[in-house]
């Protein structure tokens, strides 16, 4: 690795690597797919979320000019799906959501597809649904998911997590203030701008299956699929277009995919599906609504003494890896800021509501909320102030949390200080008493895995890297982009390390029968784990090249610098050009290619059966402070300043990172004002963005983003994750400032002008009736 | 425009691109869909379908409009523009698409093609504008923001596009 303080490419703000294609309208995203002779495919979704099912009558829809299959439960001989297989593909007895698929279509034209969808007839038994986790999990309640494996007492739970550090009755003893409460937080879905699509052909002659799939995790993908279709994994090739969008929408493979599979094996010609944005909001993954149950402790000297948490989630009628969130949640209570002691547990309760996935941040902005608004309460209960009682109990480098996490870096501190300071937090407290308009400030942290998180086998990620004989570099990297910037992170570390100009590096990393493996894009891991392979790689690679080197300049020294495309023996001063020295490895002898590979593996553990152990190779922490004004005759909530400082490890590239922080504090306001997919009996109401609120150019704050650099020694070049944190702590923030500007509690998200102004009209009715 | 006898269909021409194109549509064709369909130009994206996210917008005699809500019969005699029509000679992008790459406003990019082209017609607009007045007069900040509304953005939380957006809209109006 290059030298710290003397690099030229990694820490500049190179634009997007393929931003140009991008730009001009070239780039080839799953939309713009045609194969020859592809049909299009669609689903007829059931019209009720409980029902039992009583005839499929696809005769009429059949006979239907330019229809060419359609296929129901008893057409597929298939595997459930899913992170329990708990679901079917296609449904046959009874629909348990409202986006449950009961038949699906191919047709010549999208038009006859849609239109054959209409002819299918369903004959149902409607029952009553079960749409709270509270009923679902009462022992009278019927079972929901009829796959449910029964492995917990209640039918209706899908997953527990237990986790427990210190001595809770302990600690409650030594603590003179308590607080205790109940949190809810909403449905809110990622409405990637590009749709959820799939192409798939399937070649009857050869028996493979190859899919233009925009999936996160093609390597998880592969094998999911192919345990669904009954194939061999090897049988299936992933192919990933552009994508529109990801924030964790991509983790699972859905129904529509082994569906259009399915499909194209059955008509043997290519067919794709591409969701309307009305099926993107009902049958799309969710973030996990949950209510948190929190009590919480401190001492008289403000020191946090314990938590004990019990965590309701809504799983909707299957499980999907979103079930999971837990690990991610219980880092969060168990982790951030000291704590003595910690109590967890969190059920994932199926109802039939639609189910939930992952979603950028994994659990943790809910948690965070939960938790960042009993600091306040503690802190008003103590009469300390807000930023004294964080700063009492941050995070410090070198501490092992109760949970296990080794924070070999931590800029905790450093963060809360910046932001404190950048937002003339203390000073700002001051209330205006009267008047329209009132300012408020809230304040809150974060942390998160910065350097991938061992949840799966392997955190793992291949790498091979060649040059070639005229001095080009390809990349072929395990990782994935899904407009992230990982591809050009990537490009700059191999700039940087090897000397070649961006122009000459080309990344390819699309296809599953290529690249290397990798475990996909989650848990921020990509610069990180991606970035280190690459790295290793390189390594590897140079020992092959820096021996080239030395005989054809017939040098003493072994060591070598590559710059401007040439390989540079500093001592002697002398150089030869990169690609010469890779022509004479391939034609003269012994005739070797200028190539290498690597497979990274993080330093982190596999958590034990108590969920204890350093799960992943680096932390990342962040914290905000943002300013806001309400306005008390509308509710509307302004939101004025957000001051954001992150431990970023070490900036990669100052330009790419502004656009995480950017996108994910935007996403987090969405989730703090304006984002709620509101449900009556399992019916989306709102599935379209003019009744969905997404936030628009007329809405961004002032953002104030300090990076914090702690050069983690695990990290590429000290680098951390960083693409998830920044979302994570803004709704705590918005939500502590809202309280602080009214003087009102909130117990639930997301602050719409309608909640707003009800807790500020009844605060104002308390205080006339006193 | 001719109809087709006989069918419900429509022989419409426009200047699509700076070229003149002919094609047959249905009534009830929607030009956003005759574009990526029967013209291959799939730069112009659908994100919605039902005008609400601007990934879909073109220049309709210099105008942004919403593709997806437009009856392709009506683009009879007009003058379209789209993403494609931006890059000229087929390899020099515009200097919108530039300095939205170099300000790092183009994350996943679907949402690109249509913030470009709703730029570009408020520099049409102020172009034209300042070709009347006497001292050239720019976008303001806020004027950007509001012309911006209606081209949602998933990934970059705007800031960036703003950015480059008005510091090519101070330069090149
Ligand atoms: S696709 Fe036209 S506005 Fe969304
Ligand atoms: S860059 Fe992805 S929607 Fe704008």
């Amino acid at each position: 690795m290059g030298e710290l303080n003397k690099l030229k490419v990694i820490g500049t703000p190179v634009p997007k690597h393929d931003g140009k294609i991008r730009a001009s309208g070239k780039a080839v995203y799953g939309h713009d797919i045609k194969l020859k002779d592809m049909l299009y495919g669609a689903i007829l979704r059931t019209e009720h979320p409980c029902a039992t099912i009583e005839k499929i009558d696809i005769s009429k829809a059949l006979k239907l000019k330019g229809v060419e299959c359609i296929i129901t439960a008893k057409d597929i001989d298939v595997n459930n799906i899913g992170y329990k297989r708990d679901h079917p593909i296609l449904k046959s007895n009874e629909v348990n959501c409202e986006r449950d698929e009961i038949a699906a279509v191919a047709a010549q034209t999208k038009e006859i597809a849609i239109k054959a969808l209409q002819l299918i007839k369903v004959k149902y038994k409607v029952k009553k649904g079960i749409f709270d986790p509270f009923e679902a999990l009462d022992l009278n309640s019927p079972k929901i998911n009829s796959f449910n494996s029964g492995k917990f007492d209640n039918k209706n739970i899908a997953e527990v997590f237990k986790y427990s550090h210190g001595n809770i009755e302990e600690e409650k003893s030594k603590s003179k203030v308590h607080i205790k409460r109940r949190f809810t937080l909403p449905r809110v879905t990622h409405a990637c701008l590009g749709t959820s699509n799939i192409s798939a052909q399937y070649d009857k002659i050869s028996g493979k299956l190859l899919l233009y799939s925009s999936t996160q995790v093609p390597f998880l993908y592969q094998r999911d699929m192919a345990h669904a279709l009954k194939m061999n994994p090897s049988d299936i090739r992933v192919i990933q277009p552009v994508i529109g969008g990801g924030f964790g929408s991509k983790l699972d493979m859905y129904p529509f995919e082994p569906i259009c599979a399915l499909l194209s094996i059955k008509t043997g010609k290519p067919v794709q599906i591409i969701y309307s944005r009305k099926e993107e909001f009902l049958a799309s993954p969710t973030r996990q609504p949950m209510i948190i149950d929190i009590s919480c402790g401190a001492d008289k000297n403000g020191s946090f003494t314990y938590r004990d948490i019990k965590i309701i989630k809504d799983n909707g009628a299957y499980t999907s890896w979103g079930a999971t969130t837990p690990f991610v949640i219980m880092q969060a209570f168990s982790s951030l800021y000291k704590v003595a002691a910690c109590n967890f547990e969190a059920t994932a309760v199926y109802t039939n509501n639609v189910f939930a996935g992952s979603f950028r941040g994994y659990g943790n902005p809910q948690a965070t909320f939960a938790l960042e608004r009993m600091i306040d309460l503690l802190a008003d209960e103590l009469k300390m102030s807000k930023s004294e009682i964080r700063l009492k109990n941050a995070n410090f480098k070198g501490e092992i949390t109760g949970q296990g996490l080794h924070y070999d870096t931590c800029g905790h501190k450093e963060c809360l200080e910046t932001v404190i300071n950048k937002s003339n937090f203390n000073k700002s407290t001051k209330k205006s008493k009267e008047g329209r308009y009132k300012k408020g400030i809230g304040l809150a942290s974060m942390l998160h895995v910065g350097g991938g998180a061992k949840i799966y086998r392997s955190d793992g990620c291949g790498t091979t890297v060649k040059i070639d004989p005229y001095g080009y570099c390809t990349v072929i990297s395990g990782s994935n982009e899904i407009g992230q910037g990982s591809e050009t992170v990537l490009a700059m570390i191999a700039s940087e390390e090897l000397g070649i100009s961006l122009e000459k590096i080309k990344i390819i990393n699309t296809d599953t029968d290529i690249k290397p493996w990798d475990v996909g894009v989650h848990a921020s891991r990509t610069s990180f784990v991606a970035g280190n392979s690459l790295l290793g790689a390189i390594n590897l690679l140079k020992i092959k090249l820096n021996k080239k080197a030395k005989e054809l300049l017939d040098s003493k020294n072994d060591d070598f610098n590559y710059e401007n495309g040439c390989i540079i023996d500093n001592t002697e001063d002398k150089s030869i050009n990169l690609d010469k020295v890779v022509r004479e490895m391939h034609f003269s002898e012994p005739n070797e290619l200028a190539i290498a590979s690597y497979f990274y593996e993080p330093s982190s553990q596999f958590q034990d059966k108590e969920f204890k152990g350093n799960v992943s190779g680096s932390y990342a922490f962040a914290s905000q402070a943002i300013e806001v004004e309400v306005d008390t005759y509308t509710g509307n909530v302004n939101i004025l300043n957000v001051y954001v400082a992150q431990d970023v490890g070490k900036v990669l590239n100052p330009l790419l990172l502004d656009g995480q922080i950017h996108g994910g504090i935007l996403q987090g306001i969405g989730y703090a004002v304006s984002e709620e997919m509101i449900y009556k009996n399992g019916i989306l109401q709102n599935p379209n963005f003019h009744n969905y609120k997404l936030l628009t150019a007329s809405d961004i704050p002032q953002i104030h983003f300090f990076p914090i650099e702690t050069n983690d020694k695990q990290g590429p070049y000290g680098a951390k994750g960083v693409g998830e944190a920044p979302l994570i702590p803004t709704a705590a923030a918005i939500a502590n400032a809202v309280c602080d500007a009214l003087e009102v509690e909130f117990l639930e998200l997301p602050l719409t002008p309608e909640r707003v102004l009800k807790a500020f009209n009844n605060k104002k009715k308390l205080i006339h009736e006193f | 425009m001719v109809k087709i006898k006989g069918t419900n269909k429509y022989k419409i021409s426009f200047l699509l691109n700076q070229t003149k194109v002919e094609v047959i549509v249905k009534a009830s064709a929607i030009l956003l869909d005759v574009l990526r369909e029967d013209l291959n130009l799939t730069g112009t994206k659908p994100g919605c379908n039902e005008g609400e996210c601007g990934a879909c917008t073109v220049l309709i005699n210099g105008a942004a409009v919403n593709s997806c809500l437009y009856l392709a019969v009506n683009a009879d005699g007009k003058e379209i523009t789209t993403i494609e029509g931006l890059v000229n000679n087929e390899s020099e992008l515009d200097p919108i698409q530039n300095t939205l790459i170099e300000n790092g406003a183009v994350q996943c990019g679907f949402c690109t093609s249509g913030m470009v082209m709703s730029i570009k017609s408020l520099q049409n607009y102020y172009i034209s504008k300042n070709k009347s007045a006497k001292t050239k007069i720019a976008p303001t900040n806020q004027e950007i923001k509001k012309w911006l509304e209606g081209n949602l953005c998933r990934c970059t939380g705007y800031v960036k596009i703003i950015e480059a957006a008005e510091k090519l809209l101070t330069e090149k109006v």
